[in-house]
């Protein structure tokens, strides 16, 4: 492990420079923005999950006074490509067109079919009632297992699985198929001393962010536009605006309002090319705000899951060979997180012997988007489920199994490459060492503990760092702040550049005021773009030594930076006076003009971050209601800038975990139409659900960072569910593979096992 | 539809407005009084984002009528702040990183508030029962719950401090006497 380093600033706890405008109202969401004379866009959405679009009839809806425009799938360009979304969600640029308004057919309940913009919301909601469209209703198909017959009926006709060999001859609802192999499972499990072999399965779930999608867009006369949004990557969603709408990028300036939670739901377009061209029709600035039922019904969610695993392992708790098999949900266009959910199932341990699969299957249901590490809670769900349970059969330590077989530097990944620094085992014995780990498990409660992982990214970052005529400094990023970044970015500034935090300020710019930058997303913000803030920093530092040495006469490398002061080097002129960054800039004038650094790049060698999770919960027998009496969360950050936001990311994705592991569940009829899609039926975990959540924060530096980070934002929402269903197991001595851990489905499983 | 016509006192002001019968209080503050600080996280009375205070009652403004409002007194995020002073609340919501994305922070706060003008010492279970009302996604709720344990102790240190200066107060008075 790399030695720990004193800091100033990093690793302190300031307050946030954008907080006091969040806790007095200020602060601007997407819904917020006011323009003069504004007018308000609502979109009509199919009420089939599976239909022919015949035609759409918009002339009764404009007919309407007070409604100023009306738009359908055909207003929009087409011969859009199948190039990736890219960002952190899979899929085409096709289908997202067809995601955010239908052309021909809908494939799922509450695809947008066509949109309206008027005088008011309340005006806009009755023109969608004028609008006829006609339909030829197709059948639906839900479920992954019923997709995959033969028999099943097909969402794209034209979809020939891919990553299969050879390639099938015939059409399926099957998109792709991914595999990574090692060694030989069948020899694997035959050296085994204990085989499992179980089916998991893992619900649809939404990110439930609580400010609903939002924006509103101002386009002029001559083509440029506007657009104020709440989005995790404002260059993402002005390159896609302007890739649906045909428009020229130089025209767009994409703002970046306040985010209310995205949790990777807020990485792709629905609203605004909508908003944009309805304001192009209209001449006037539109809002589109979804309601809580829109979002659930057409925006998010994850995958649900159907899967087996199997697990083979010595009686010293080796595991001998692994196989997962898994399909999942993609939604009605293809895109499920297959990928990171097979690179990241056996990422934590050494196994010589595995095979895993992933499917991403069309299913009558949302297109899915990113949610929190894609892909991983559900895999992972499955593996450290089984592990769990060949461990109890063993009669071996859950902390012990993990700790034999964990990953460490130079284990080979099971995604190819070599893992460099990684702090499992450091987790693992943290957890070991932990107070609430030594503890007994209270009486007629169960304990439950699981492992997570998730690889980081890098990603494309820019910053700009400008020092004001008196010294203080201003940072521009182009990063959107979901969760106290811009205290990140100025902690980091304020340690490279040895200046007050208070003298910082963060910010994050518009389009065509900062450089490119990727969303906020792949846990990559305080890594990457924090990364280009040092880097613009430095530059700054480079700028102020050579014109220190100018000033004294002396070589560029005779001056060195030391505390926020140029210095020259021991032994070189020692009658000059140092000088500060405020010294420096009130002599800007005099020695070359404004100070400012700029950094912008593509961030290589992100860290993986692994983590243990382990909770007590007790479970009423009668009705199945599971109490979380504690949980405890550790993750390696590799350094914690800001340790709050560090704990509010773990305490953040664990009580996500904790909702879908015991509540959260989409919940359709046989028609595919979503039966609670609200939050007082989607129930995820309010103030009264949840205990504290415990905090240790792990420290590997990760070595390719500057000050050692690594990303936490994802690796939190994993262990939770195998967490909780391992500690439902201890608790009951039944062990439900199926998620959620519901009071009807516990009940249900204690009655069967009573028979039994 | 004609509107309503509304007078009532908002965050201390005299303010008059014209509405539909069936506007929602929220649309109200939002649209028609440029308030955006309540913010609609669902609009149908479950995450309290929209959360303000109609005489001292707690409500979600979406389930509240704009023309309900008439003659009473209601208050929102915007009108905590003393002038220039936090209110202990938001003080603490700041310092112990209470916010993540800060959308339900005026609802948080508006519910918090509403809590301890009415109980200035809850315990952990009170604070987590009065806020259960309000949804946030970001902070799992550790991170609030300690602040509104903080800012109550705050509170009750200020209201200790004011009472002995009364009472210091009224000692030298009856000493004079």
């Amino acid at each position: 492990m790399a030695e720990a380093v004193d800091y100033k600033y990093i690793g302190t706890r300031p307050v946030r420079p954008d907080g006091v405008d969040k806790v007095t109202g200020r602060a601007q969401y997407g819904a917020d923005p006011i323009l003069p004379g504004m007018i308000h866009g609502r979109i009509l959405r199919s009420p089939h999950a599976h239909a022919m679009i015949k035609s759409v009839n918009l002339s009764r809806a404009l007919e309407l006074p007070g409604v100023h425009a009306a738009l359908s799938g055909a207003d929009f360009p087409g011969g859009i490509g199948d190039e990736a979304i890219g960002g952190e969600s899979g899929g085409t640029m096709s289908d997202l067109a067809k995601n955010v308004m239908a052309r021909d057919k809908v494939v799922y309940h509450g695809q947008a079919v066509a949109a309206v913009a008027a005088q008011t919301p309340q005006l806009a909601l009755q023109a969608l009632k004028l609008i006829e469209v006609e339909y030829e209703v197709l059948p639906v198909v839900l479920d992954v297992r019923a997709a995959m017959q033969e028999s099943a009926p097909l969402l794209d006709p034209t979809c020939i699985t891919k990553g299969v060999k050879p390639e099938p001859e015939k059409p399926s609802n099957v998109v792709s198929v991914t595999t990574f192999n090692r060694g030989d499972v069948d020899e694997g499990f035959e050296q085994a001393d204990l085989v499992l072999e179980r089916e998991y399965i893992v619900p649809m779930a939404h990110q439930g962010y609580i400010e609903p999608h939002g924006c509103v867009a101002q386009a002029n006369e001559g083509g440029a536009a506007t657009v104020w949004c709440s989005t995790q990557g404002h260059f993402e969603f002005r390159a896609a605006t302007s890739k649906l709408l045909g428009m020229n990028m130089a025209d767009l300036k994409f703002i970046a309002t306040e985010i209310g939670g995205g949790f990777g739901g807020k990485t792709v377009v629905y609203l605004e090319p909508v908003a944009l061209l309805l304001s192009q029709k209209s001449g006037k600035p539109v809002k589109m705000q979804m309601s809580r039922e829109e979002v659930f019904r057409a925006t998010g969610p994850t995958s649900g899951t159907y899967g087996t695993a199997k697990i083979g392992v010595k009686k010293d708790g080796t595991i001998t060979a692994a196989k997962i098999w898994m399909a999942f949900e993609a939604g009605g266009f293809a895109g499920a997180p297959t990928g990171p959910a097979a690179m990241a199932v056996f990422s934590p341990y050494t196994i010589e012997n595995f095979k895993v699969e992933t499917l991403d299957v069309l299913v009558n249901k949302p297109k899915v988007a990113a949610y929190r590490a894609p892909g991983a809670p559900q895999s992972m769900h499955a593996f450290e489920s089984i592990l769990d349970e060949a461990a109890d059969e063993l009669g071996i330590d859950p902390i012990d199994i993990r700790l034999t077989n964990a990953a460490s530097e130079g284990t080979t990944a099971p995604y190819g490459p070599k893992f460099p620094t990684i702090g499992f085992v450091e987790c693992l014995e943290a957890a070991k060492n932990h107070p609430s780990y030594k503890a007994p498990v209270p009486e007629g409660a169960g304990r439950g503990l699981a492992a997570g992982f998730w690889f980081n990214v890098g990603m494309q970052s820019s910053a700009e760092v400008h020092v004001a005529e008196n010294g203080t400094v201003t940072v521009v990023e182009g990063s959107p702040d979901i969760g106290g970044s811009r205290a990140s970015m100025c902690l980091m500034a304020a340690e490279t550049l040895g200046v007050e935090y208070e003298s910082i300020r963060a910010v994050v710019g518009d389009t065509q005021s900062t450089g490119f930058s990727n969303v906020t997303g792949g846990s990559r913000t305080t890594f990457a773009t924090g990364m280009a803030v040092v880097q613009a920093c430095e530059d700054i530092i480079t700028q102020c030594k050579s014109r220190a040495a100018a000033t004294w006469g002396v070589d560029d490398d005779q001056v060195e930076w030391e505390d926020g002061h140029c210095v020259p080097k021991p032994g070189v002129n020692a009658e000059v006076k140092p000088l500060s960054l405020a010294d420096m800039a009130a002599a800007a004038a005099k020695t070359g003009g404004p100070i400012s650094g700029r950094a912008s790049l593509n961030a290589q060698g992100a860290g993986a971050s692994f983590s243990v999770n382990f909770t007590d919960v007790a479970v009423d027998p009668d009705t199945g209601h599971v109490e979380v009496l504690n949980f405890t969360a550790i993750q390696d950050a590799g350094k914690a800038i800001h340790p709050a936001y560090v704990e509010g990311q773990m305490q953040g994705g664990a009580a996500q975990g904790i909702g879908w592991a015991l509540n959260e569940e989409y919940i359709f009829n046989d028609d595919g139409v979503m039966q609670n899609a609200g939050f007082l039926d989607y129930r995820i975990p309010v103030a009264s659900d949840l205990p504290m959540i415990d905090c240790e924060i792990v420290e590997v530096p990760n070595p390719s960072h500057p000050y050692g980070v690594r990303g936490v934002g994802e690796t939190p929402i994993i262990a939770p569910l195998a967490a909780i269903g391992n500690a439902v197991a201890h608790a009951t001595g039944v062990r439900i593979n199926e998620l959620p851990l519901s009071p009807p489905r516990i009940v249900a499983a204690l009655d069967a096992a009573h028979k039994a | 539809m004609s509107g309503v016509h509304v007078t009532t006192t908002v965050n201390g002001d005299a303010v008059e407005f014209v509405c539909p019968p069936n506007e929602p209080l929220l649309d109200v503050l939002r649209n028609r009084l440029g308030l955006t600080g309540a913010k609609e996280g669902c609009g149908t009375g479950d995450c309290g984002a929209c959360s303000v205070t109609v005489d001292d009652r707690l409500v979600c403004s979406c389930l509240v009528l704009g023309a309900e409002v008439e003659g009473r007194s209601v208050s929102t995020v915007e009108g905590m702040a003393d002038g220039a002073d936090l209110h202990p609340l938001q003080s603490k919501f700041i310092e112990h990183a209470a916010l993540q994305c800060g959308i339900c922070t005026p609802g948080f706060l508006v519910a918090a508030k509403a809590l301890l003008d009415r109980n200035d010492d809850p315990s952990e279970t009170e604070i987590r029962y009065a806020l259960a009302g309000n949804l946030c996604r970001c902070t799992g709720y550790d991170k609030i719950v300690r602040a509104v344990d903080d800012a109550a102790k705050d509170i009750r240190k200020a209201k200790a401090k004011a009472a002995t200066k009364t009472a210091k107060a009224k000692a030298k008075k009856a000493a004079a006497k």
